[in-house]
């Protein structure tokens, strides 16, 4: 069966660093992907360097750049939802959850990807994570597609353990790199990629594995 | 353009803006992942956006970054370490203070339409 997969993240970027190799491959063997990202990001501090942009100009600008992340990876359907940046830990939970409920309804995803709740550092990741455990969740056991999470708060091994999903994505790098590059106002890719390519030993190494946590319902 | 500060001209589109309803975006950050980064760090971050004041009294001080206090008819809104300005936005007034790396760290706008 061919798989179809809903990404649920809050800002755009949040896909580059540890999702997009593995998004690229998956999509590459066949995979649906579906991206829902909460908000724009508009409450970034990075604003370019120097600064190109403004409060005012940064959401139609990571709008772009979000795009031109997902066609690096080859996402065939983004969704922005029109959240609030930072808000989402204060939103309505029965609005969140019906957003959410509602792509799940609608793309009947056999993989859902998201943070992982409380081992994810920005208080929307968490949120968004919990939003999206919270309604796959409530859905009958049977029913409940696999959910990969991926975390990075400090001594998250601790509680959670080591990861029990890894893909190597050493075959999409380019994708990765492109989609890391494409987020141009956050991320100064000249100092994160130097002037290497997808074949550099160096970055094969650093960028060359993503890992995820299978969320353990119950 | 996001220009650095011209002290004169902010100040002429302080005074256009005085008197009258306007919405303001305030907001002062050390990022999200200030104390992921460095624990001994303390991340902090405030904003209110969209809120109505009202100032009869507007000005920009220092010689960079700057200040710019709001006078208003039951108090005051504060702003320091502004470094940066919206030039080609003539109707409202957005002003930013960027860190050496360029991050925002404070921002301060004005203006008669919801941002």
């Amino acid at each position: 069966m061919e798989q179809r997969i809903l990404v649920v993240l809050p800002h755009p970027d949040d896909e580059a660093f540890g999702l997009s190799g593995t998004l690229a491959q998956l999509i590459d063997q066949g995979a649906y992907v579906t991206y829902a990202c909460l908000t724009l990001g508009e409450m970034a501090r990075n604003m370019g360097t120097p600064p190109f942009a403004s409060r005012v100009t940064l959401p139609q600008i990571r709008r772009k750049e979000l795009e031109e992340s997902c066609a690096a990876i080859g996402i065939q359907d983004l969704r922005m939802l029109g959240f609030h940046d930072k808000t989402i830990e204060f939103e309505d939970k029965v609005l969140l959850d019906e957003h959410i409920n509602a792509l799940i309804e609608e793309v009947r995803p056999t993989l859902v990807v998201t943070f992982y709740p409380g081992y994810s550092v920005h208080p929307d990741h968490d949120a968004t994570g919990e939003a999206v455990v919270r309604t796959v969740g409530r859905l009958p056991k049977a029913e409940r597609p696999p959910v990969y999470c991926m975390a990075f708060s400090r001594n998250h091994e601790q509680a959670i353990g080591k990861p029990d999903i890894s893909f190597d994505v050493r075959n999409y790098l380019k994708n990765k790199m492109d989609s890391i590059k494409a987020h141009r106002s956050q991320f100064q890719a000249g100092e994160i990629l130097g002037d290497k390519d997808h074949t550099d030993t160096e970055l094969l190494e650093r960028f060359g594995t993503e890992r995820f946590w299978t969320y353990k319902f119950d | 353009m996001i220009q650095p500060i011209q002290p004169a001209e902010i100040q002429r589109r302080l005074d256009s803006l005085k008197d009258q309803d306007v919405y303001i975006h305030l907001e002062m950050t050390t990022g999200a992942y200030a104390a992921h980064m460095d624990a001994s760090k303390h991340p902090a971050a405030t904003f209110i956006t969209n809120a109505v004041i009202q100032y009869s009294h507007g000005s920009i001080s220092g010689n960079g970054p700057f200040r710019v206090g709001l006078k208003m008819n039951h108090g005051w809104v504060y702003s320091e370490g502004l470094t940066h300005y919206v030039e080609s936005e003539p109707e409202r007034l957005i002003l930013a203070g960027h860190d050496q790396q360029g991050k925002l760290v404070v921002s301060l706008q004005l203006s008669r339409e919801p941002f």
